[in-house]
C-alpha cells in the first residue's frame, strides 16, 4: 500500500470532522480508537514510513506528523468541551437550597455600654489620652476630701452615697470616677491626659431614668497653659464624635467643689438642649492636695453619665433595658457598628 | 427657690420687652437653672370679686352638709350661692367667682340650680384660683373692699420662677440675691433692698429690758443681733400682700410674727428666729451642747443631743438648734406679747452638722449651710423689727449684739491670669462691669486689680473664683473652642487590652454580655456554698434594699440572676458573660485616714490610703445553658456541656499567652465531679464546669447548667514571642494508645508524655478515649507529632522518642501500652 498526500489529508479531515461532531465522552472514546489509536488510518500510515526510502520518509513523516497533531489537538479540544459539559450536568444534580437556615450557633453581643466605653476610649486615645481605671470600693478621702468635698457637704450624706461597714474604715462605693483622677495626679507628674471610664454608685431607686449603679466617663487634663477654651474645644470634639458632626454644645455656669470655674455642658440634639455632664477648670485646692504646682500647671476635668449618653444616642427610653441583662438587648448591638 | 416676678421687679427695673422666657434664659446664662416657670392667673378670667358673707343657711337634707350663702358684693342686692366649705362665718370676706368667670382647668362658672337652690356664682378656694395647692377650705380674706376685683387684691397674676441654686451661692436663696443676678445678666439697674433698711435707728436703742446675748462657742457664730419688741399683737392677721409673697415662694403663711421672719428671710436671705421673750430665763447665748441632753423642737419632737450640736440657749437650757429649728418651749404663740428676734451669722459647717445629725433640713439651715451674708444680721433683724412695728403694733425695746461683722476681703488679681485660665481676653470694661454687677468693688484698671469682695460672697477667694464671675456674667458662650492634644503613644494598658479582647472573643463566639448590679445577699452566698475568701463579703451600711445588702464576692450570683430573668422571659439557649470587679473582705480592716488638703500628703500617708482600699479582682464569668448548636432541619443540635465551659476558660487563659495546668477540683458551686481548675504558675486562676445539681434545683435552672470564671487580673502578663520557630522538615506522626486507671486524668498522662517525648515533640493531641475496657481502666489514645529543625527524622529516631514518652507515662501514671 502506497502513501499519498491526498489520502493523509483525507484521513485527517475525516478524523477531525468525526471528533468535532462527537456528542459524548463515550463517542469520543470510540473515535479515539478509530482515528488516533494504533489501528487508525494515520497510525497505519505512520507504520508504513519505515518501508520508504529516506527522502520519501522525511517528506511523508512531516505530513503524517502534522496531520496527527491536528487530530490530537481536535481531540483535546473536544474532550475538554465534553468534560466541562459533563461536569456541569453532574454538579447541577448536586444543587442545594443555599437559603436554608445555616447558622446553628448562638448570636452573641457586647453590652452597648461596653461598646460606648470602647468608642470613647478610642476617641481619646487618638487625642493622646491614657485610659485610667481604679477601684469601685474606694476610700472616702479619695472620693470626697481630696476633691474638696468636705465632711458636711450634702453630697456626702447617707442619701446619696453607699457607705461600707464598719464606717470608721471610711470606705464608700465611689460616687464618681473622680478618685481615679486623684490617684492619677498623686501618682504621675504632668502633663496628664487621662480618660477615666467606670462603674459608679449613688443611692437612687431604679426607674426609667435612674439607676443606683451606673457608668461614667471622666476626662482630666493637666498641662501648662490649659484653658477653659481647651475644655470647651475638647467637649465639642467629644460631642461631635459621639452624636454627629452637626451637634452643638454649650457651657452653663455651675458649681462643683473640685472645679473653678465650673460648668454644666449641654448638647443640642434632635431639637432640644440635653444636659450631658459637669466640667470645669481643676480647683487649685485639688491641684495642691495632689502636689501639682498651680502656678505652673492648670487643667480641666469633665464627667458624664454613660447610660444617659447611650439613651440619647440610641433613643433608649427605659433604664431597665440597660440594667436587666436581657440578652435580646445586648444582642441587638452585636459587636458594634462597623 | 421659687420667686415671683412681681417681687423681683421691686429691685430690678425690667423693661417690658423681656418675655418670661428671656428672664428664664437670663438666669440660666449666669448659672441658675430654671426648673419651672408658673404663670399664675394666666388661665383665669373674671369677674372674681371680694364678697362679704351676710347670711348662711345650713342645708342638712343632703349627704354632706351644704351651705346656702348670702353675699354682699355691692350689687345693691344679696347674691346667693351654694358652698360646700365650712371654714367661714357671717361677716367674713370671701372670694366670689361670678357667672362668666373661668377658673383654671377651663372651669366656667354659671348660674345653675343645685341642691334645690339657684347658685349664682362660687366661693373659691386657693386651689380653685390656681394660687396654691390648698383645697382645705375657701379663702377668707383678712381685708378687702366689697365688690372689688379679688384677683388684684390677691395679686393672682404673677410669674413664678422655680430656680435651682447651687450650693456655693447661699446669697441667691433670696429675692435680693436673685434680683442682683438677674440685673447683672440683663445689664439692668439693681436696687439693693438691704440699702433701703434703716437699721441704725434700732441699733442705738439699748434697754435693760432687751434680751441679752453673747457668743459662748466662738466656733459657732461670729455675729448675732437680738431685737426685743413688746406689745406685739400676734393675733393681727398677716396682710394679704405678705401672705401671698410667702405663698408664691413656696412657703406657708403661719402667723404674723412667724410670717415676718420668713418674709425677711425670703427678701434678704438672712434666716431669723422669733423667741417668746417672756418665757426666756436670762439672756440668749450661742453655745455648744455642754451638759444639756435634749431639746424639744418646734415640731414637738424631743431630740437627744449628740454633743456636737450648736445651740441657742438661755439660762435654763437649749431654746433652739441654731440655724436649724427653734425650740418648742420659746415658740411664739397666740399668747405671746414680747418677742426677741434673733439674726446670727452661724458658721455653715455647724449648722450643716445640726441638720445632718437630726435629719432636719429647714429653709433656714439650707441657707446657712450655703453661706449667708454676715453683714445682714443687723439689717435683717432691723427689717423684722420695723415690720413688727408697722404690722403688729409692736413697741421696740432695744438691741443687743455680740461678735462683730468681719471686714470684707480684698483680693489682688492679675488680669493676665484670668485670660490664662479662661482662654479669652476680656476688655477692662467687661471685667469691671461684671464684677460690679456681682457687688465687688474694683480698684485699678491695669494689669493688677484690687477687688473688694462683698460680704455675701464667702465663695470668692481666688483668681479662679473671680475668673468664673467674669466669665459667667459675660456669658460662657464668649469662650472660644480649642482642642489640646496629649502625648503621643497613648494606648490601652495590658489589662484594658485583655478585657477588650476577651469580651470580643466571647461575644463573637455567641455569648452575650450583661452588666449586673454587684449586690448580693447572704442567702445567695450560702446557697452557692461559697466558703473561705469567697464568703467574706462587705456589708453596705445603707443598701438600696435589705434584700441585697452585700457586695458580690463572685460574678456567679449576678449571672445566675440574669439567667433566671432570661429564662423567665422565654429564652432557652442562653450563653451570657460579664466582666467585672469582685469585692472580698479578706484583709484586716484599717481605720480610714483623712489628711488635710493644704499640701500633698507624704508618700507614706498616700501608701496608707491606698493600702486601706481592699484589692478588687477583675473577673470574667459566664453561664451556659440550652443548646450550643441549635436543633433544626439538619437534625438534632448539641447541648452546652461542662466541656464548653472548660473550653471557654482555657481559651481565655490561652488568649493571655499563659501556659496552664488543668486539674479536677471540688469547689462549690460547681458539681464536685465536674469542675476543672486551671492553674498558672501554681495559682488557681480559673474554674469551669457544671453547676452543682442542688444549685440548679434551688434556683430553678435547667439541669446541667454550666459556668466558668476566670480571674483576668490574676493572669500574669506574658511577653509574647513574636518570632515563632517555623520548621520546614517533614513532621513524623506517632499514635500511642495507653491503658490507665480511670482515676488518672488525661492531663496528667499528656503531661507525662510531653516530658518523656523530648524537645522535638511539636504537638500532642488526645484523639480517643475508651472507657469500656472494664476493671476500672480506660484507654487514652494520643497522636504525637515530631519535627526536627535540621533534618528529616528517621523511623528509628522517632520510635525512640515515642518509647521514652511511654516510659514516662508508665512511671508517672502507671500507664501501659494497649
Amino acid at each position: 500500500m502506497a502513501l499519498s498526500a491526498d489520502q493523509i489529508k483525507s484521513d485527517q479531515d475525516i478524523a477531525i470532522s468525526a471528533i468535532s461532531t462527537a456528542s459524548s465522552l463515550e463517542d469520543l472514546k470510540q473515535l479515539k480508537i478509530e482515528h488516533i489509536g494504533d489501528k487508525s488510518p494515520l497510525s497505519k500510515a505512520n507504520q508504513l514510513l519505515g518501508s520508504l526510502d529516506a527522502s520519501e520518509r522525511a517528506e511523508f513523516g512531516k505530513l503524517i506528523g502534522a496531520a496527527r497533531a491536528m487530530v490530537n489537538q481536535a481531540f483535546a479540544v473536544k474532550t475538554s468541551e465534553l468534560e466541562s459539559l459533563r461536569d456541569q450536568q453532574v454538579l447541577q444534580t448536586e444543587r442545594v437550597d443555599v437559603t436554608l437556615p445555616t447558622k446553628r450557633t448562638l448570636t452573641g453581643g457586647l453590652h452597648p455600654l461596653t461598646l460606648l466605653t470602647n468608642e470613647i476610649c478610642d476617641l481619646f486615645l487618638g487625642l493622646g489620652y491614657q485610659v485610667a481605671e481604679g477601684p469601685e470600693l474606694e476610700s472616702e478621702w479619695l472620693n470626697f476630701d481630696a476633691l474638696n468635698i468636705p465632711q458636711d457637704h450634702p453630697a456626702r450624706t447617707m442619701q446619696d452615697t453607699f457607705f461600707i461597714e464598719p464606717l470608721d474604715a471610711k470606705l464608700v462605693l465611689r460616687t464618681h470616677t473622680s478618685p481615679v483622677q486623684i490617684r492619677t495626679m498623686l501618682n504621675e507628674k504632668p502633663p496628664i491626659y487621662v480618660i477615666c471610664p467606670g462603674k459608679v454608685y449613688r443611692a437612687d431607686e431604679l426607674d426609667a431614668t435612674h439607676t443606683p449603679v451606673f457608668h461614667q466617663v471622666e476626662g482630666l487634663v493637666i498641662d501648662e497653659g490649659i484653658t477653659m477654651a481647651d475644655l470647651k474645644g475638647t467637649l465639642d470634639h467629644f460631642a461631635k464624635s459621639i452624636f454627629g458632626a452637626d451637634v452643638k454644645t454649650r457651657l452653663r455656669p455651675s458649681y462643683f467643689p473640685f472645679t473653678e470655674p465650673s460648668a454644666e455642658v449641654d448638647f443640642y440634639f434632635n431639637g432640644r438642649w440635653i444636659e450631658w455632664g459637669g466640667c470645669g477648670m481643676v480647683n487649685e485646692k485639688v491641684l495642691i492636695a495632689c502636689g501639682i504646682d498651680p502656678k505652673k500647671y492648670s487643667g480641666f476635668a469633665f464627667g458624664m453619665g454613660l447610660e444617659r449618653t447611650l439613651m440619647v444616642k440610641y433613643g433608649i427610653t427605659d433604664m431597665h433595658d440597660i440594667v436587666e441583662g436581657d440578652i435580646r438587648f445586648s444582642q441587638s448591638f452585636g459587636l458594634g457598628k462597623q | 427657690m421659687k420667686i415671683p416676678l412681681s417681687w423681683l421687679k421691686e429691685f430690678v427695673v425690667i423693661p417690658s420687652k423681656f418675655s418670661n422666657a428671656d428672664i428664664a434664659n437670663a438666669f440660666i446664662k449666669v448659672g441658675f437653672e430654671v426648673e419651672d416657670i408658673q404663670e399664675q392667673g394666666k388661665d383665669l378670667t373674671g369677674p372674681i370679686k371680694v364678697g362679704k358673707v351676710v347670711s348662711i343657711e345650713e342645708l342638712t337634707e343632703h349627704k354632706k352638709p351644704i351651705r346656702y350663702v348670702g353675699l354682699d358684693l355691692a350689687e345693691g342686692k344679696t347674691r346667693f350661692v351654694i358652698c360646700g366649705a365650712r371654714n367661714f362665718k357671717v361677716n367674713d370676706l370671701v372670694v366670689v367667682a361670678l357667672p362668666g368667670a373661668v377658673l383654671p382647668g377651663n372651669f366656667a362658672i354659671a348660674a345653675r340650680e343645685t341642691y334645690g337652690k339657684i347658685s349664682n356664682g362660687m366661693i373659691c378656694s386657693a386651689k380653685e384660683l390656681g394660687i396654691s395647692d390648698d383645697s382645705a377650705g375657701i379663702v377668707v380674706l383678712p381685708a378687702g373692699k366689697i365688690g372689688t376685683d379679688a384677683t388684684a387684691l390677691l395679686e393672682v397674676n404673677d410669674v413664678i420662677f422655680d430656680i435651682a441654686v447651687n450650693p456655693d451661692r447661699g446669697y441667691a436663696m433670696s429675692v435680693r440675691g436673685l434680683a442682683r443676678e438677674l440685673a447683672g445678666s440683663l445689664k439692668l439697674k439693681f436696687i439693693d433692698p438691704a440699702t433701703l433698711i434703716k437699721s441704725k435707728k434700732y441699733d442705738s436703742i439699748k434697754s435693760t429690758k432687751a434680751v441679752g446675748v453673747k457668743i459662748e462657742d466662738k466656733n459657732g457664730a461670729d455675729s448675732i443681733y437680738i431685737r426685743t419688741l413688746d406689745n406685739v399683737n400676734v393675733k393681727q392677721a398677716t396682710p394679704i400682700w405678705m401672705q401671698r409673697r410667702i405663698e408664691k415662694c413656696g412657703m406657708r403663711s403661719i402667723s404674723l410674727a412667724v410670717d415676718i421672719t420668713n418674709y425677711v428671710m425670703l427678701e434678704l436671705g438672712q434666716p431669723l428666729h422669733a423667741f417668746d421673750a417672756d418665757v426666756l430665763h436670762g439672756g440668749l447665748k450661742v453655745a455648744s451642747v455642754g451638759k444639756f441632753q435634749k431639746i424639744t423642737t418646734l415640731d414637738k419632737v424631743e431630740r437627744k443631743l449628740s454633743g456636737e450640736e450648736l445651740l441657742i440657749c438661755d439660762d435654763s437650757g437649749p431654746q433652739a438648734l441654731a440655724g436649724t429649728m427653734g425650740g418648742f418651749n420659746s415658740e411664739v404663740t397666740s399668747a405671746t406679747k414680747k418677742i426677741a428676734i434673733e439674726a446670727a451669722h452661724f458658721y455653715p459647717n455647724r449648722v450643716a452638722k445640726n441638720s445632718r445629725l437630726h435629719g432636719l433640713s429647714s429653709e433656714a439651715s439650707r441657707r446657712i449651710e450655703r453661706g449667708t451674708d454676715p453683714a445682714l444680721t443687723g439689717i435683717a433683724s432691723a427689717r423684722a423689727a420695723q415690720l413688727l412695728e408697722d404690722l403688729a403694733g409692736a413697741k421696740f425695746i432695744g438691741t443687743t449684739t455680740a461678735g462683730a461683722v468681719i471686714k470684707n476681703k480684698v483680693l489682688k488679681v492679675s488680669v493676665a491670669k484670668i485670660a490664662e485660665l479662661i482662654g479669652f481676653t476680656y476688655s477692662s470694661k467687661q471685667i469691671k462691669d461684671s464684677l460690679l454687677a456681682v457687688g465687688c468693688k474694683v480698684i485699678g484698671t491695669g494689669a493688677n486689680l484690687s477687688i473688694t469682695v462683698p460680704s455675701w460672697r464667702p465663695d470668692l477667694n481666688t483668681t479662679a473664683d473671680i475668673a468664673e464671675e467674669i466669665a459667667r456674667l459675660n456669658d460662657y458662650s464668649l469662650i472660644p473652642s480649642t482642642l489640646p492634644v496629649g502625648k503621643s503613644g497613648a494606648k490601652l494598658n495590658q489589662l484594658q487590652q485583655r478585657k477588650r479582647t476577651v469580651a470580643q472573643m466571647l461575644a463573637s463566639q455567641g455569648l452575650t454580655e450583661v452588666i449586673n448590679y454587684p449586690f448580693t445577699n447572704q442567702e445567695m452566698v450560702d446557697l452557692l456554698g461559697f466558703t473561705g475568701d469567697r464568703a467574706k463579703s462587705f456589708k453596705i451600711a445603707n443598701p438600696m434594699s435589705e434584700e441585697f445588702p452585700l457586695l458580690r464576692t463572685h460574678l456567679i450570683p449576678g449571672l445566675l440572676t440574669a439567667l433566671q430573668r432570661n429564662l423567665a422571659r422565654g429564652a432557652k439557649n442562653i450563653a451570657i458573660f460579664e466582666i467585672g470587679s469582685v469585692f472580698r473582705n479578706t484583709a484586716s480592716q484599717t481605720k480610714g485616714i483623712s489628711p488635710e488638703l493644704t499640701k500633698k500628703p507624704g508618700a507614706k500617708v498616700i501608701e496608707q490610703i491606698y493600702a486601706a482600699v481592699p484589692k478588687q479582682m477583675l473577673f470574667v464569668g459566664g453561664v451556659l445553658t440550652g443548646e450550643s448548636i441549635k436543633s433544626g432541619w439538619q437534625g438534632k443540635g448539641l447541648n452546652f456541656t461542662w466541656q464548653d465551659a472548660v473550653a471557654k476558660a482555657i481559651e481565655i487563659v490561652e488568649l493571655s499567652g499563659n501556659t496552664y495546668e488543668i486539674i479536677g477540683a471540688e469547689l462549690a458551686p460547681w458539681h464536685p465531679g465536674r469542675c476543672a481548675e486551671l492553674k498558672v504558675g501554681g495559682k488557681a486562676v480559673a474554674h469551669a464546669g457544671e453547676l452543682h445539681p442542688r444549685v440548679c434545683a434551688a434556683l430553678n435552672l435547667p439541669e446541667r447548667t454550666c459556668v466558668f470564671a476566670v480571674i483576668l487580673s490574676e493572669l500574669p502578663f506574658v511577653k509574647h514571642n513574636h518570632q515563632p520557630k517555623i520548621w520546614n522538615f517533614p513532621a513524623v506522626v506517632q499514635d500511642v494508645a495507653l491503658v490507665v486507671d480511670e482515676k488518672i486524668s488525661a492531663s496528667s498522662v499528656e503531661k507525662a508524655l510531653v516530658e518523656g517525648a523530648g524537645d522535638l515533640l511539636e504537638s500532642i493531641e488526645l484523639f480517643d478515649r475508651y472507657d469500656q475496657i472494664g476493671g476500672g481502666k480506660i484507654s487514652l489514645a494520643f497522636t504525637l507529632t515530631f519535627r526536627s529543625p535540621d533534618q528529616t527524622l528517621t523511623a528509628e529516631q522517632v520510635a525512640k522518642f515515642r518509647d521514652s514518652a511511654i516510659v514516662a507515662a508508665s512511671k508517672q501514671c502507671g500507664a501501659q501500652l494497649r
